[in-house]
């Protein structure tokens, strides 16, 4: 991968505007837990990847559009999300769990057990 | 809540926001709702010569517990998003909180024409589809010329 594309892997391609899927991230000790709000995108037009160190997201909404209809007031204004994350070494990419349930993805991604906390002690002496 | 985009790619959407600043500091009466961008759920709002088509955006929701209502040429949409947060000790740390939660009300003037008995719902992947007919008489049609 030449320097180029990492630079672009934010953003879209060419001519396709995507949303940013509003999200929370949460971390404990074993992992990290991340929620994510994709309305309108179904199971199966959910996509998920993790290559290398970057985690995506990108779904595609599917609505159901009257014919003829015109659109008066507009929120929503493109029906793709997409959101890049960089993740860090001690992440478990192999463990990554997923659950979609009404438009709301929760993602577990879980710390490599050798990376998880030890206490150290210090000794005074 | 707004969705917002990517910078660089979407200058246009941008732009569009920043006017929208500028109009509501500059709008000397703007309309007492104050239907704004915004809220939660975010809503986009068709129509067609039949119906009013209205879509609010509003994921993981339990759907029994969205209250909507019309009245009086109002739409109304109310309820609460729980969600899930970890308990507060000092193991656990947020990086990002960016997803609304707690209570919400959208209101909305649908047009004069609408009727309000004839009104379906569906929630669907996190989305709130309301449909309202438009009455029989307001309906064009085509007249015979003889």
């Amino acid at each position: 991968m030449t320097d180029k594309t990492v630079a672009s892997t934010n953003a879209p391609a060419q001519g396709e505007v995507a949303l940013l899927p509003p999200v929370d991230v949460i971390e404990d000790a074993s992992g990290i837990t991340l929620y994510a709000d994709l309305p309108g995108v179904a199971k199966d037009k959910l996509h998920l990847q993790v290559e290398a160190d970057t985690l995506e997201i990108s779904g595609e909404m599917s609505l159901e559009i009257r014919d003829g209809m015109e659109s008066t007031h507009v929120e929503v204004g493109s029906p793709r999300f997409k959101r890049v994350f960089t993740l860090s070494k001690e992440l478990d990419c192999e463990k990554v769990t997923a659950e979609f349930d009404q438009g709301v993805l929760k993602l577990r991604i879980p710390k490599a057990i050798h990376a998880q906390p030890r206490k150290v002690e210090i000794r005074v002496g | 809540m707004l969705y917002r985009t990517l910078f660089p790619r979407d200058l246009f959407a941008e732009l569009d926001r920043m006017q929208r600043v500028l109009q509501q500091s500059y709008d000397p009466s703007p309309s007492i709702r104050g239907f704004e961008r915004g809220g939660y759920p975010a809503l986009n709002v068709g129509s067609t010569p039949q119906s009013v088509e209205i879509y609010a955006f509003a994921p993981g929701l339990d759907p029994a517990l969205i209250d909507v209502q019309i009245e009086k040429g109002v739409l109304t949409i109310a309820g609460e998003r729980k969600i899930e947060r970890p308990s507060v000790d000092d193991k656990t740390t947020q990086h990002l909180d960016e997803r609304f939660a707690g209570r919400f009300r959208r209101v909305l003037t649908l047009p004069d024409d609408v009727d309000a008995n004839a009104v379906s719902a569906r929630y669907r992947d996190g989305v709130l589809h309301i449909s309202i007919q438009r009455r029989a008489a307001a309906q064009p049609r085509r007249i015979a010329i003889q």
